[in-house]
Formats: structure tokens, sequence, C-alpha cells
């Protein structure tokens, strides 16, 4: 079979390019899932999806390592697990038990798994990014040589925290890569209605940092783009604001009725299917096949069924539980 | 009477005063089309327009301080933070500007604007969106803070804190906001600063309020099978609060106990407790005051702790009893 070379940075293996592949059904279907248990009123609380956002919570942390940090946000499951989480212990924290990985005290919008480097999602728009900035200052200072990608959405860049956040790391020259999903809406404002830039990334400008606009459903775009923005940091250049253009394809939350955008819009971009498109290209250059494909997503789909099991099966806190780790 | 919902009730305290007065505006996030995060503000665009209901970015900290400079400046905006969690990143123009400028500046200048915010615990939400931190704000003088616990209290409070010279912040609580009551089609005005006796009774004082004012209604309802009689005294709002009615029930029963979901320590429990321990119901008191609030945790996201972490219908009870045995 003919091997098209792709362009993708030089850390990216053939088989990290599988890996990558079956990532984002990880991402998708485990989404799904939770979207189901909601809608059956399963699970508590709410909840906020990332499906159709896959490509750049898996483009951008493939090319991370475990010491390398990052923040992430309300919308955090895909994050969460291209950092390296496991379905398992992700889907038992939704169903609130102890074998989750905040034992059921956060919740959807509070899984964090440190010893992955994964500083946690976040309930607060915007409070994650600032987080971002004092890891990055901890490696400056303690001279490690880790970097962080603080995720955020498009709204969070209107917060006072962003903006803050941002100007630190460039003046402090930090190991930082701001990575703005731009889904287009935060909840129900537009991005066009919020803000008075025709990118995200020109607010780099205000800053001094370099801003990189890319498309948000091109795997290897998003990796292209990070790996740029790593070797930046990593030589002490300082931060770079990434804006991924994408689409979230679900509501805002469990309960959104979508009314501040058009169903024409949403189908437009499911067109832009960003597993769809990364399957094409790696069939297109001969490191997948369509059985393949179908049967890394099946093997997905029993990953996530399995999960399910295992935090059905798990235990329950105890009443004990509330006061303990309130403090260290 | 028709009965309207108490989320229904905030709204059409809302309309009716739009209606009648150009300079009352709304602002906030995703209060136009989507209606708020909680329904409350659905339908107002189309009746009132972009310009009167302002959908905001997500600046809290902005359009805090937009809201208290149209206030002194001649506006009278009702500010919606979408969750009452979310008031810290606003507080600064809150406590720091609108609670003081008046003062500062030797009487001159008003901040005549309402702060509008979901509060409370019960959805699930976890730590970061389930909160009730009304006594950080009763804490600053220059604020005024209320806490209706009924549709009907709700509308007349409103239309109060609307009409108020001065900055209140108005917390709802998520779990009334489907709760019933009979609500006049009419506006009226419930004076901020007058208590509630929502329940009268002999044996005991309990002083509650927003979504524990009807878990100590029904604690009440049980406690008088066992010939327990209750009185329940609503304050509605904790700053101004009244203490005359509280203190006056205290002297008949001449035992207290004090409820609010806020975490117990530090919480408006703690204020209250205090207000009848320096009063002339001191003397009248039977036994020691009980307070029950909040474990001393966030609110933890698993459903069982969840209620765990605040005062439950059997936890009222059991005060109520332990309190009795004590005189
Ligand atoms: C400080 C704060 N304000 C408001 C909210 C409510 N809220 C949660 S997510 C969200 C929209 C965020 O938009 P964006 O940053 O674009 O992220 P997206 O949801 O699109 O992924 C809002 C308004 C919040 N959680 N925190
Ligand atoms: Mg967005």
């Amino acid at each position: 079979m003919d091997m098209l070379k792709l362009n993708v940075p030089n850390s990216i293996t053939n088989d990290k390019l599988i890996d990558l592949y079956k990532q984002m059904w990880q991402i998708r279907l485990f989404d799904e899932k939770v979207d189901e248990f909601f809608a059956k009123g399963m699970i508590h609380g709410t909840t906020h999806l990332a499906v159709g956002q896959e490509a750049s919570a898996a483009g951008v942390c493939a090319l991370l390592t475990v010491e390398d940090k990052i923040t992430s946000t309300h919308r955090g499951h895909g994050h969460c697990i291209a950092k390296g989480a496991t379905p398992d212990k992700m889907m038992a924290e939704l169903f609130g038990r102890t074998t989750g990985y905040c034992k059921g005290k956060g919740g959807s919008m509070h899984i964090a798994d440190v010893e992955m480097g994964n500083l946690g999602a976040n309930g607060i728009v915007a409070g994650g990014i600032p987080l971002a900035v004092g890891s990055a200052l901890t490696a400056k200072m303690k001279r490690l040589d880790y970097v962080t990608v603080c995720f955020f959405g498009d709204g969070a860049t209107n917060e006072g925290s962003f903006h803050e956040a941002v100007n630190l790391a460039s003046i402090w020259d930090l190991p930082v890569i701001f990575v703005c999903e731009n889904n287009q809406y935060g909840m129900s404002g537009s991005v066009k209605e919020m803000t008075r830039v025709e990118n995200i990334a020109d607010r780099a400008q205000a800053y001094g940092i370099p801003g990189e606009v890319a498309d948000g459903n091109d795997i290897i775009a998003m990796m292209n783009v990070t790996d740029k923005a790593i070797k930046r940091a990593r030589s002490g250049e300082g931060p770079t604001l990434i804006e991924a253009k994408t689409y979230r394809w679900k509501g805002h939350s469990k309960s959104d009725a979508k009314k501040y955008r058009t169903r024409d819009e949403e189908q437009e971009w499911r067109k832009k299917d960003p597993i769809k498109r990364y399957k094409e290209v790696l069939i297109e250059a001969g490191l997948l096949t369509e059985e393949k494909a179908e049967e890394v997503r099946l093997a997905v789909k029993k990953e996530i069924e399995d999960a399910v099991k295992f935090a059905e099966a798990s235990p329950q806190p105890t009443l004990n539980d509330l006061l303990t780790d309130v403090y260290a | 009477m028709r009965e309207i919902t108490y989320l229904e009730a905030v709204r059409e305290a809302m309309s009716i005063e739009m209606r009648k007065n150009e300079d009352v505006y709304i602002l906030g996030e995703d209060i136009g089309v989507y209606g708020g995060a909680f329904g409350v503000t659905r339908g107002m665009i189309e009746e009132f327009g972009p310009e009167r209901v302002r959908n905001t970015p997500i600046s809290e900290a902005g359009i805090a301080g937009a809201a208290v400079g149209s206030a002194l400046t001649g506006m009278r905006p009702i500010l919606e933070i979408q969750f009452s969690d979310f008031i810290t990143i606003a507080l600064d123009q809150m406590v720091n500007q609108a609670a003081k400028i008046r003062y500062m500046y030797g009487g001159k200048g008003k901040v005549p604007m309402v702060l509008r915010t979901p509060s409370g615990s019960g959805t699930g939400a976890a730590a970061q969106h389930s909160q009730s931190l009304e006594a950080w704000v009763a804490h600053i003088p220059g604020l005024k803070v209320v806490q209706p616990s009924t549709a009907y209290d709700a509308k007349g409070l409103l239309k109060a804190a609307m009409d108020d010279d001065n900055p209140v912040i108005f917390y709802e609580h998520k779990l009334l906001y489907k709760t019933s009551s009979e609500v006049p089609e009419e506006e009226y005005s419930i004076p901020l600063g007058k208590a509630d006796i929502k329940r009268e009774g002999s044996d005991v004082t309990i002083v509650a309020t927003a979504i524990m004012v009807h878990k100590a209604l029904e604690a009440a309802k049980e406690l008088d099978k066992e010939g327990i009689s209750v009185e329940v005294v609503d304050p509605r709002t904790i700053v101004p609060l009244d203490k005359e009615t509280i203190v006056n029930s205290v002297k008949k029963t001449g035992k207290l106990i004090v409820v609010h979901e806020a975490v117990k320590r530090g919480g408006i429990g703690g204020e209250i407790a205090s207000v009848v321990a320096e009063s002339e119901a001191f003397d009248y008191l039977d036994a020691p005051i009980k307070r029950l609030g909040g474990a001393e945790s966030p609110v933890p996201y698993n459903p069982e702790l969840e209620r765990a972490h605040i005062p439950q219908v059997p936890d009222i009870i059991t005060a109520v009893k332990e309190t009795l045995n004590r005189a």
C-alpha cells in the first residue's frame, strides 16, 4: 500500500495517529453516553458536552507529556480523556461514586486527574486561566521544563481573568499555551455579538504575544499549531494564544432549546465532522481502512459500556465523607 | 385568587415596573432569547427589546460596574447574575463601589439598583454553583439583602427593591422557582425590613430563611401532631432585619432556633442569635439558642452528600425536641 507521508509534528508516530483516532471516538462516545443518561434523568446536576469539538482536545494533548499540565473547563470531558484519564473513573465520578476521580464530590464540572497533569475542569468560566499561568510560573521558578496548556472557550475571553492572566504570562514569558476553543457561542451569546474582533486570536496583539487561528475541526492542524507554540514555550520565549475554530453540536448544557442559532447552521457544521475528516485523511494516507476504523469505534463503544458497568458497581460515599478533604 | 410560580412572580414584578418606568432595564448573561439560565426573563426581550433587556458578554465584574455607574447617573438597572456563586466576581463593584458611594461622597449621589441572583443547593450542580453567600453581602453597610421564600413575597419584595434608592441584593432560591402561591395581579409592595410570621405557635420560635422557611413549616406540621406548637418567622430581608418581630416572638415562646442553608459558621444565624441574646428577650429564654446551617464543607456533588450538607426536616424536628428537653 502507498504510504502518504502526513504533515504532522516529528514526535507523532503512525501508531500515535491511530491512537488519536481512537481517542476522538472515546471523547465522542463518552459524551454521547452521558447525554443519554442525562436525558433519562439517570445522572443529576448538569453537564456540558464536547461532541463536535474532539479535534482540539486530542490534537493539542497529543503533543504533551505526562509532566505537562492542562487546565480545563466546564466542557472538560474531552480534555480529560485526551490528557490520559480513563472513562471508567470519569463515569464513576458522574455517578457520584467513591471510585470517581473526585470521589463523587466533584461531578462533571470538576473532574481533575492531577497525576496525569490535568489540574481540573472548572465551573467558573475563565477560572482556569489564571491557574494555568500559576502553573507555568511554578515551572519557570523551579526550572522545570513542563509546559501548561490552558483550555477555555470564546465566552471566557470576555472575563477580566482572561486579560489579566494573559498579560501576566506575557510579561513573565511563561511557558503556557492558551487554547481558546471558539465554538461560536458562550451559552447563548454568539461570538459575533459579544466581541468586536474578527478572531479571538487577534486579542493576542494587545499583550504582545503571537495569536494563531487554526481549524479546530482538523486534528492535524491543531497538532501543528500546538507544536509550534510548545517549542516557543519550552525555549523560554513565552506564551501563545491559539484559537481553534469549532462548533459544539449539542446544546450548551442539559437543557437548551437552542433558540439562538439555526438548525441550518448546525447542519453546516456537522458536515465538518472532525472524526470523519480525520478518518478520511488516515485512509488516504494508507494508515487506516474502513473496516479497521469501524473496529476501533466498536472497541471504544464497548469500553464506554464497561465504564458504565464499573460506575454502577462502585460504592456510594458515606456521610462521613461529607467533611473529609476540606483542608489539606 | 390565581396562583403563579415564584419564577413568574419575579418576572411579573419586573415587567410591570418596566412598562411604567423607562429607566428600569435588565442586564445579564443569556437573559435574551435564552430567557436566563432558569427562565426568569423568558419572553421579556420580545416585549421590551434588546436595549432594555441587555444580553451581556460573560463579564460579571464589568456588568456589575456598568450597572452601578448607570444607576449613579439616573437609570434603575436590574442586574441578573446567573448563579449567585459568580457574585464573587462582581463583588468589588458591589462592595467597594455601590455600597459606599453615597457615604463616601458625603450623601451625594445614589445607586438605585437590584442585583438578582439564584442561590442554593439541591440541583446537583456542585461546589461552584450551589452556594448561599448572603451573609457576605449582609456584612456590608450600604447594601440591602432580600431573600423571598414564596411567590407572593417575591413579587412584593422585588417591587420594594426596585423602588429603593439603594443597591439591593435579591436572592432567589433555585428550588423555589417552581413553587406556587396566590399572587395578586396588580402591583403591591412589601416593605424591606418587615418579617412575616409564616405560622403562629407558642412553644418555640424558628427563624428560617428562603427554602428553610418551607422545611421549618413542614417540621412544624409534624410536631403539631405531637402537640408541639412551633412559630415560624421568616425575616424576608436580612438587611434591614426586623429585630422587633423576632424578639417579640422569642419573648412569647422562650426558645429560639435559627435555620438557614448557608454554612453555619459565619452565617446570618449567628447575627440573629446575637440580636436576641442582646435584647430583652434574653431574660425570656428557657433554653440555649440553637443554630442549624450548612456543613463546613463546599457543597458536594453526590446527591446523598448534597442533601446531608444542609438542614433537612428531620434535623429541624430533632433540634426542636432537644431545645424543648433543655427548657
Ligand atoms: C463566571 C461564570 N459566569 C457564567 C457562568 C455560566 N456559564 C457556564 S458556561 C458558560 C458559557 C461559556 O462559554 P465559552 O467560554 O464560550 O465556553 P463553551 O461553553 O462554549 O465551551 C456560561 C455563561 C459560569 N459558569 N461562570
Ligand atoms: Mg463557546
